[in-house]
């Protein structure tokens, strides 16, 4: 079973979620609009893609640097709150951990645990605020424990993607206290919220990368 | 929906070429980002103004005499990206400092934000106003978590007139504020529009309900009610707006009517009838009128309507001269 991925591979990985996230944008369309504005998947479309794009060209010598040039793609193409917000989700880490040769669950552990501290401090949202972070502090922590474990990176993104997934289903049960859901106090119950969705949608497209280079 | 675009994703760099093919005399692009400023820097303080497309002509049509000097401008919907607000601010500032205005969403705050801090770096002082006048998006407690809707016209006014008398950044930020705290909005929707890159309604609506209190990017409002006469309709939007401030008898307004974008300037100024007599009726005197569509949300139905309480002082900026393609007032008062 694979316990890295190399810098090549963790650049793929972007064009893989680039195209996991074309494949979605309807769907995270569908979900923004009952409660937004419904442009989430639009800009989580663009991002992505522009990080591909972007990393193509790029020469990396570290996961920091895939996951730096990756963020600020998407901070610069997207707008909105996605585009600071994941933008930060890829950068936030990089500059403060590392660097790492290869992208294994230590250095995936340390990327995100640093850039979901420089998330809360940028959009000020806690657990149960109907966020994205009601889906990444979970996964987030999860790595963190499977790391502890010594488990392998697909074990850590298996464990995260289902955390990822727990987080996004309860953010039904929440009331909005940011964004544009936020005005419609009870209206926003029963359904879940976009960046939330997302989370889950990039744990997800990982875990399979990881699975489809392992095998 | 049917729409005249050609490629989804290149709407709005396209939108922005036709603006400055219509009006490059006035305006120009600030290189790298979707922003544009005015043609010649003032030595004055600067606005600079911005959101996401799809509302034309706010923010893109707000830039000019008397207005803002810069306009940072984000995907359809979506709040411009931090090296667009801080590219405009750069290209906009004549040494005497950024106003930025713009309506209070969070992807706004964050990306503005942003932007304001890479600004500050390189030396440019700024300093931000957030418009908050929709009643609808939270109770009067929490006024400071508002939506801003139309009420960016009037808030937008006075900033712009501020920093054309050559009045320094805290007093131009002072009377922004001003009129914002002045200013009050309630909007409903009839019917959706939709996003470009999708083509597909933002909600449904049964054909005899609206929503009272939607935002102006679709966001769900605060209630559904059956579609009620444009009189009944006025008299509850109203209601929502005079109770709020309080605005009361003897007070002088500026009014302001504003389409979604597919209601028309007749149902508007229908709408305008109504409040035109039910303020004489509370004894509230109407300074100065506009009926148009300047916040839109693509072919969406719908209108807000917008009350700005005067002062002499509002009132003294309100009167000076505003030019853009898109809205004009000619000196009034003295």
């Amino acid at each position: 079973m694979i316990g890295a991925l190399s810098i090549q591979q963790t650049k793929e990985l972007f064009a893989y979620l680039a195209e996991q996230f074309a494949k979605n944008k309807a769907f995270l369309t569908e979900i923004d609009s009952a409660i937004g504005d419904g442009d989430h998947g639009i800009g989580m479309a663009l991002g992505f893609a522009r990080a591909a794009e972007v990393l193509a060209e790029k020469d990396c010598e570290t996961v920091n640097d895939v996951f730096h040039h990756a963020g600020m793609a998407m901070l610069g193409s997207m707008g909105g709150a996605s585009g600071v917000i994941f933008g930060t989700m890829f950068m936030g880490g990089a500059k403060r951990t590392g660097p790492f040769g290869q992208l294994d669950l230590e250095a995936l552990t340390a990327l995100f645990s640093s850039s979901l501290e420089a998330i809360k401090q940028r959009g000020k949202a806690e657990l149960g605020d109907k966020t994205m972070i009601d889906a990444y502090e979970p996964a987030v922590c999860a790595l963190r424990q499977c790391c502890e474990r010594a488990q392998t990176l697909l074990e850590g993104l298996q464990v995260a993607e289902e955390k990822a997934r727990e987080g996004m289903e309860q953010t039904k049960a929440y009331q909005a206290k940011f964004g544009r859901a936020k005005s419609l106090g009870e209206r926003a119950v029963g359904h879940q919220d976009a960046g939330a969705t997302s989370v889950w949608l990039i744990f997800r497209s990982m875990r399979e990368w990881v699975e489809r280079i392992g095998g | 929906m049917k729409k005249v675009i050609n490629e989804s994703n290149r709407v709005v760099e396209e939108m922005i070429e036709g603006f400055l093919a219509a009006y490059g005399r006035y305006y120009r692009k600030v290189p790298g980002v979707k922003g544009i400023v005015r043609q010649e820097k003032q030595d004055k303080v600067a606005v600079v103004i911005g959101g996401g497309s799809g509302h034309e002509p706010m923010f893109l049509g707000f830039a000019g005499e008397g207005l803002a000097d810069g306009v940072a401008i984000g995907n359809v919907f979506a709040a411009p990206t931090p090296d667009t607000v801080y590219e405009v601010a750069k290209a906009a500032d004549s040494g005497k400092g950024v106003l930025f205005v713009y309506g209070n969403y969070a992807g706004d705050v964050l990306n503005f934000d942003m932007g304001a801090e890479l600004a500050e770096n390189e030396g440019i002082a700024t300093k931000t106003v957030l418009v908050t006048d929709d009643v609808a998006s939270a109770p009067p407690e929490r006024r400071g978590e508002r939506r801003g809707i139309a009420g960016d016209v009037l808030v937008i006014k006075i900033a712009g007139a501020a920093a054309a008398n050559g009045l320094d950044l805290e007093e131009v930020t002072r009377l922004a504020k001003k009129a914002n705290d002045n200013t009050r909005s309630i909007g409903v929707a009839l019917t959706p529009g939709s996003i470009p890159d999708t083509g597909t309604p933002t909600f449904t609506l049964p054909e005899d309900e609206i929503e009272f209190g939607m935002g102006i990017h679709g966001e769900p409002g605060v209630k559904r009610t059956k579609l009620m006469k444009a009189d009944e309709l006025t008299d509850h939007m109203l209601q929502a707006v005079l109770e709020d401030l309080p605005f009361q008898a003897g007070d002088e307004v500026c009014v302001l009517i504003n389409g979604l974008g597919s209601t028309t300037l007749m149902e508007l100024l229908i709408v305008h009838r109504r409040v035109s007599h039910v303020l004489a009726d509370r004894g509230i005197t109407v300074y100065d009128s506009d009926v148009n569509s300047f916040c839109t949300t693509q072919e969406m139905g719908g209108f807000s309507i917008t009350l700005m309480k005067l002062d002499e002082e509002l009132k003294k900026y309100y009167n000076y001269p505003a030019y853009s393609p898109f809205y004009a007032k000619q000196r009034l008062g003295e």
